[in-house]
């Protein structure tokens, strides 16, 4: 009798077990955690040498205007790492947009790169013009992410929201989007960076690049920009252009550990 | 040993049942829909959008984007779908009205764009603003004077509905719902919407029904005359910007100019198709003249001379008394009432 029972609970168990939900042939693609070792880049904002806080903390530009940030976020894409002998590696997919305000926007990985020393990093501000004229894209790129123009398509590459009593027109606020991705007026920049020693991938360990943007630049070289002016860019042209040439500089290494 | 067997049996019988009532409600199963496919019609160019890259066309993401474009949660306060303004019977334009209601009974600057034979569009909008079919769906969704909400809140709406988190698994194979998926199924349902099957397309094909008259055919010269450099067949149109002579009024549209930011593309506008024309009026960038006859005598007689006014423009177009009742005998023979009727394409049930 009681093996009986046993056969009909286990029979229940293994047919109850069907009711689970299968797994999703499209969900289930996801690699597994990587467990290599892989090199970390960190990104650090902030405006000449003092660290940047939103809202709170008041910054003076290089005209002498007084302003602060709501929100400073940017694109970093196109991401390759250069070995001792200049060879290039590139990052796949490699779109990351970094949000003062999310922390974890500020550090990814780089998955893949061989196990070497490199000497040099390259990446874009911004977005590539391929990207800006192939439809709907998803994740960093999502249309959702407040950093895409809807009604004149393209990726806003970089931009800083805040207040600067200087603003002429009330209620004094900073808005400065700054996109355009063909011609004269794109405003992606290429930046490459020599690193002050070398990044290491290596089976135990992988180094983390320390890179700073320094907001001071927006408003520095070569325009010096004066906020009484210039306090609202919402299209591409030579408002943005000007702004974007003053970026180009704007990032450097801190640190390798 | 029958007792035990009874007690088998009828806890197999159970197991059973519950494999059965496992399964999800069965309104939200997905139902097997009949496949659907984009075809080039006969004597057309090969088309700018296609489905051949990363979204594919299937008939249950065309249903998916049946249902969003005839959703009015899509807006702000829920009362305005992209079918509000895009109406079929009107060739999804919105006929009467030269600009169309968006949220809180709010007014744009221009009209309502009918919608068709959209996959051989390389631009999209009267000033050409966006560069692919795919980015079209957000731009009115987030427009404030159109359905004027959030793409966030849209994005939950649609992930808190079961019936969309099914319909969005159907369509791309798993429940994820985002706005490039949203995108997409909003260009498998638009970029269907194709429009060859007016009484000039069954000419062109030599199909029965097909048979033009001595005036329509009349028309037609008229047309390849005076009218096809810059509405080239088949699709009667060429997708490029131009100013036509319109008076400027006090919106003071710049068109093409407030995208390029060039002083040269002042008061242009994408060339409009001339299929259709029965049911799209208004007419012109701001739905200003209600009649064809409106329209054919702006091109006799009431062009505006202005810098960037179309070369082809500068003397208006002569056309004789004749000359116009036989080219809107031909314009006629470009409506497809079959379009504006095709079940495909109307709000699912």
């Amino acid at each position: 009798m009681s093996r009986v029972y046993l056969l009909a609970i286990l029979i229940t168990i293994l047919f109850g077990s069907s009711c689970q939900k299968r797994p999703d042939p499209i969900s289930n693609t996801t690699p597994p955690a990587n467990t290599k070792p892989a090199l970390r880049l960190v990104f650090e904002n902030k405006v000449g040498a003092q660290a940047l806080v939103l809202n709170t903390k008041n910054y003076i530009n290089e005209n002498g205007d007084t302003f602060n940030v709501s929100a400073y976020k940017y694109y970093i894409s196109n991401i390759s790492l250069f070995t001792e002998n200049n060879i290039e590696y590139k990052e796949n997919e490699s779109y990351h947009l970094i949000n003062e305000s999310d922390k974890n926007s500020k550090t990814f990985t780089i998955q893949n790169l061989p196990e070497t020393a490199y000497t040099k990093i390259k990446f874009m501000i911004g977005v590539d013009s391929s990207r800006n004229v192939s439809g709907a894209q998803s994740g960093a790129l999502a249309p959702d992410n407040g950093m895409f123009w809807d009604w004149n398509t393209g990726y806003i590459m970089a931009k800083i929201e805040g207040f600067s009593p200087q603003a002429s027109i009330y209620p004094n606020n900073l808005g400065i989007h700054i996109g355009g991705f063909k011609g004269q007026y794109a405003t992606q920049r290429w930046v490459t960076l020599t690193l002050p020693v070398k990044a290491i991938i290596n089976s135990d360990k992988a180094s983390t690049i320390h890179i700073i943007s320094d907001i001071s630049e927006w408003f520095k070289t070569p325009n010096k920009i004066d906020l009484s002016t210039l306090f609202v860019v919402g299209s591409e042209g030579i408002e943005a252009k000007t702004i974007a040439d003053n970026y180009a500089d704007m990032f450097s290494i801190d640190h390798v550990d | 040993m029958k007792k035990q067997l009874t007690i088998l049996s009828s806890l197999f019988l159970a197991s059973f049942t519950g494999i059965i009532s496992c399964k999800p409600d069965p309104s939200f199963e997905p139902k097997v829909l009949a496949p659907i496919a984009f075809n080039v019609p006969q004597g057309w160019p090969q088309p700018f959008y296609n489905f051949n890259g990363n979204n594919k066309l299937t008939r249950e993401g065309f249903e998916l984007g049946r249902k969003l474009f005839y959703d009015p949660r899509l807006s702000r306060d829920n009362t305005v779908s992209c079918g509000s303004c895009h109406q079929q019977f009107s060739g999804f334009a919105q006929i009467d009205h030269p600009v169309s209601h968006g949220v809180d009974d709010l007014l744009g600057p221009r009209n309502s764009p009918a919608l068709f034979n959209l996959n051989w569009h390389t631009s999209f909008m009267w000033d050409g603003g966006i560069n692919h079919i795919e980015n079209q769906p957000v731009a009115p969704i987030q427009n404030p004077v159109e359905m004027d909400e959030t793409l966030d809140n849209v994005l939950n709406k649609l992930r808190s509905d079961a019936t969309y988190r099914s319909m969005f698994k159907a369509a791309f194979g798993d429940e994820t719902i985002n706005t490039q998926r949203m995108s997409w199924a909003f260009t498998q349902f638009m970029g269907m919407m194709v429009s060859a099957d007016s009484k000039y397309d069954k000419y062109k094909r030599g199909e029965a029904g097909g048979a033009m008259t001595t005036q329509e055919l009349a028309g037609y010269d008229v047309y390849k005359q005076k009218c096809a450099s810059c509405h080239k067949e088949p699709l009667f149109t060429d997708f490029t910007f131009r100013n036509n002579g319109l008076a400027v009024t006090s919106v003071n549209d710049s068109g093409r100019a407030h995208i390029t930011q060039r002083a040269d593309d002042l008061y242009k506008f994408k060339m409009p198709s001339l299929r259709n024309l029965k049911y799209t009026w208004p007419y012109m960038h701001d739905g200003r003249f209600n009649t064809l006859d409106q329209v054919l005598n702006h091109y006799t007689t009431g062009i505006i001379q202005s810098p960037t006014l179309d070369a082809s423009l500068t003397s208006g177009i002569a056309l004789t008394i004749q000359e116009k009742e036989d080219l809107l005998s031909f314009l006629n023979t470009l409506n497809d009432e079959a379009f504006t009727k095709n079940p495909l394409f109307a709000e699912p049930k």
